[in-house]
């Protein structure tokens, strides 16, 4: 069994994959941490809640999962001076989400002799220090206006070290966030991201809808990402409810999870040859890609699936004439992709500037908790559609995408090996889907029923982590995103190479703001 | 090598011609284009900023360059600096934390400007609305010449959006 050896009376949580729930204490915490951590367990998402309406305190939250599933922790913090031990200690990926539990609830990291980064993270001024919005009594009238942000990076000296700071506002199309590179001469010493300036306040939103209008906003917290989010979403309000979805619902939301990640693998791999140089292969990517929203469009009735999923099952079914055409565009995409795989292969120009290119080592991986394809590109086989796996996909045998390299190339490498697979899977779904209803009526779940989502999708895993509330009402959420743990992935990904080579770098990773920003 | 690369250079040319577009995409390509033409003399100029997007309208900005869409044929130019920019096309509630990079942007953007909102979100905060953390729609924080609606906006809906707020626009006023 998974969690062994904890001593924590655990409670197996209702829901689509395995997991459990546990009460600790926080001076629990460091000998669960540290054995989680040294089973190989990893920490996903943390987060914090106030509960003294119903004379709770705060609360802290933990997500720790490995391959066999994940444990749902909660920790009971004082109402009056709430503080947990720091959690970067035993995982470093605990480091920017403690920071943005204290801007969004006042609750802090304990004292401790080793240093502890406090400098805020969502929080860029615009609310003060001694308000903190998810606190239930917080007012937030007067809000202060947004003023300069005096954010404290962390300074580089040395002979001919300068700073080139980028953003939030950037020269692409790109998502708003700063990057401040230190470097000599072309050489990058040290890369500081700065990020939250997309914060919107989506939690504090989720706890304003029922469990039927947060499928809306799930769907809205990375738009890349969609289908895999509100999967994650409507897998949390199964389980809060004990349910589960007609198996034809199923298998529809991971055909529209492996198109998903087909539609990104595509747009990523065009972009990356164009910033490689090979602007040909922007043109040829993009056409595909288009080629698979339009067909989404036709048979889901949104190019990107935005509320294809709800939870109980998916919005509307697909007949069989429509999932012959799915499956045959697969058939027509297969050997474009093909060809398209040979020539940047056999493209020196390209080659030259994937390879030792933005190496991320397996340990580096590891130690940062790093997820998704780039933990596979760097060596480790995890992917939650295998391990602990899910129907539909227990019956597919998925094939993991890996390579050892860790840099562009073999980032490069796992995406087309990931097109690859999710076309068959595609082709298998249609082949093998079940007959029946496509959704089902959920019963309104008890007051505080929990309910855990957990997804791969096409950049890492997602969790969805709800608590109901009163009449169907959401009374907690919280979404976590991948790139929390991979974006400190990029900062170690640079160091060393020349400023040139970030732009490719920064997309072979295509991290999330908006996810991670909430 | 040199032989695989020509072959399927050549090869892709000659059988991939721009998708044949669908009539009301063709017109409106057409008067997008004569448009750019009589009144930018033939560049237009965008700064695109995501003021808080959920990235999904980014996905349909990068779309608009596809082949199928193929905005940049059109006389269109994303550009990096707003000073170089007739328009800009603001994406996502504003967040509260973008509020003052958006101004600034809008500011540093030289008159006369136009401001093109995308999306649901754009045009009155979305599933975001107005927070501690959101100024809901970009009307609320820059003036905005056209909203568009959709969730995200199709490439075809942000090419007409863009198109009528060069319209309205004066031809005399730009040189
Ligand atoms: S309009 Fe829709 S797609 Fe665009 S930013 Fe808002 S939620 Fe995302």
């Amino acid at each position: 069994m998974a969690f062994e050896g904890l001593q924590l009376p655990m409670l197996p949580l209702h829901g689509a994959s395995p997991a459990w729930h546990a009460r600790v204490e926080t001076a629990q915490l460091p000998q669960v941490c540290r054995a989680v951590r040294d089973q190989g367990g990893r920490l996903t998402a943390l987060w914090g809640a106030d509960n003294r309406d119903q004379a709770g305190g705060f609360s802290l939250h933990l997500i720790l999962a490995n391959g066999d599933g994940a444990l749902w922790l909660t920790c009971r913090l004082d109402a009056r001076n709430p503080a947990y031990p720091d959690l970067s200690q035993w995982f470093s990926s605990a480091d920017r989400q403690q920071r943005a539990i204290h801007d969004l609830l006042g609750i802090q990291v304990e004292h401790s002799t080793a240093f502890v980064d406090r400098r805020p993270w969502l929080s860029h001024g615009a609310w003060s220090g001694s308000e903190f919005p998810l606190r239930r009594d917080a007012s937030l009238e007067n809000t202060s206006p947004p003023g300069t942000d005096n954010y404290a990076f962390v300074p580089v000296e040395g002979e001919g070290v300068h700073e080139i700071p980028v953003g939030p506002v950037h020269a692409g199309i790109i998502e708003p966030g700063h990057f401040r590179f230190s470097v000599v001469g072309e050489k990058v010493l040290r890369l500081e991201e700065r990020l939250g300036y997309t914060h919107k306040g989506i939690a504090k939103r989720f706890s304003a809808l029922t469990l039927k209008e947060g499928a809306r906003l799930a769907g809205r917290i990375s738009g890349d990402s969609t289908v895999a989010y509100a999967w994650a979403y409507a897998m949390a309000v199964e389980a809060m409810t004990g349910t589960t979805p007609p198996p034809r619902a199923l298998w529809l939301r991971a055909l529209y999870l492996e198109r998903e990640r087909i539609a990104n693998h595509l747009g990523d791999l065009g972009a990356l040859g164009n910033d490689g140089g090979l602007a040909f292969g922007l043109a040829q990517f993009m056409r595909l890609k288009e080629d698979v929203l339009r067909l989404n469009a036709r048979v889901a009735g949104h190019r990107y699936l935005m509320d294809a999923i709800v939870p109980g099952g998916v919005m509307r079914d697909i007949d069989r004439a429509a999932l012959d055409q799915l499956a045959a565009q697969c058939d027509a995409l297969e050997p474009e992709v093909r060809t398209l795989r040979e020539i940047y292969d056999d493209h020196a120009g390209l080659q030259d500037r994937f390879m030792t290119c933005g190496i991320l080592t397996a340990a580096t991986a590891r130690r940062l908790g790093v997820v998704g394809f780039a933990a596979r590109a760097s060596g480790e086989a995890m992917d939650a559609r295998r391990s602990p796996g899910l129907a539909p996909y227990d019956l597919l045998d998925v094939r993991v995408s890996t390579a050892r390299s860790g840099d562009v190339a073999g980032r490069v490498a796992v995406r087309f090996g990931e097109v690859f697979e999710s076309l068959r899977l595609i082709r298998a779904i249609v082949e093998r889907i079940a007959p029946g209803r496509e959704c089902m009526e959920l019963p309104v779940p008890p007051a505080g029923a929990p309910g855990l989502g957990w997804i791969e999708g096409w950049r890492g895993e997602i969790f969805v982590a709800l608590e109901a509330g009163e009449n169907g009402r959401i009374r907690q959420a919280h979404a976590h995103d991948p790139s929390w743990q991979n974006w400190p992935a990029l900062e170690h990904a640079v160091i060393g190479n020349i400023v040139p080579d970030f732009p490719v770098i920064n997309k072979s990773f295509n991290l999330s703001y908006s996810g991670q920003d909430l | 090598m040199y032989q695989l690369l020509k072959q399927v250079f050549d090869v892709g040319i000659r059988t991939e011609p721009p998708p044949p577009p669908e009539e009301s995409l063709r017109v409106l390509t057409q008067r997008l284009e004569n448009e750019i033409l009589r009144l930018f003399n033939g560049a237009l100029a965008i700064r695109q900023v995501d003021a808080g997007s959920c990235n999904g309208c980014e996905l349909e900005i990068h779309a608009l360059n596809n082949p199928y869409y193929n905005l940049e044929g059109l006389g269109i130019k994303f550009v990096a600096s707003p000073r170089h920019a007739d328009m800009l096309l603001v994406t996502g509630p504003v967040a509260r934390n973008m509020e003052v990079a958006l101004k600034r942007t809008w500011e540093a953007t030289p008159d006369p400007k136009l401001v093109v909102a995308l999306g649901e979100c754009g045009c009155d905060g979305g599933m975001f609305g107005e927070s501690y953390a959101s100024r809901g729609r970009v009307a609320n924080v820059i003036p905005v010449d056209v909203a568009v609606p959709g969730c995200p906006p199709t490439p075809a809906a942000i090419m007409q959006g863009i198109l009528t707020a060069i319209s309205a626009k004066p031809a005399a006023t730009h040189d």
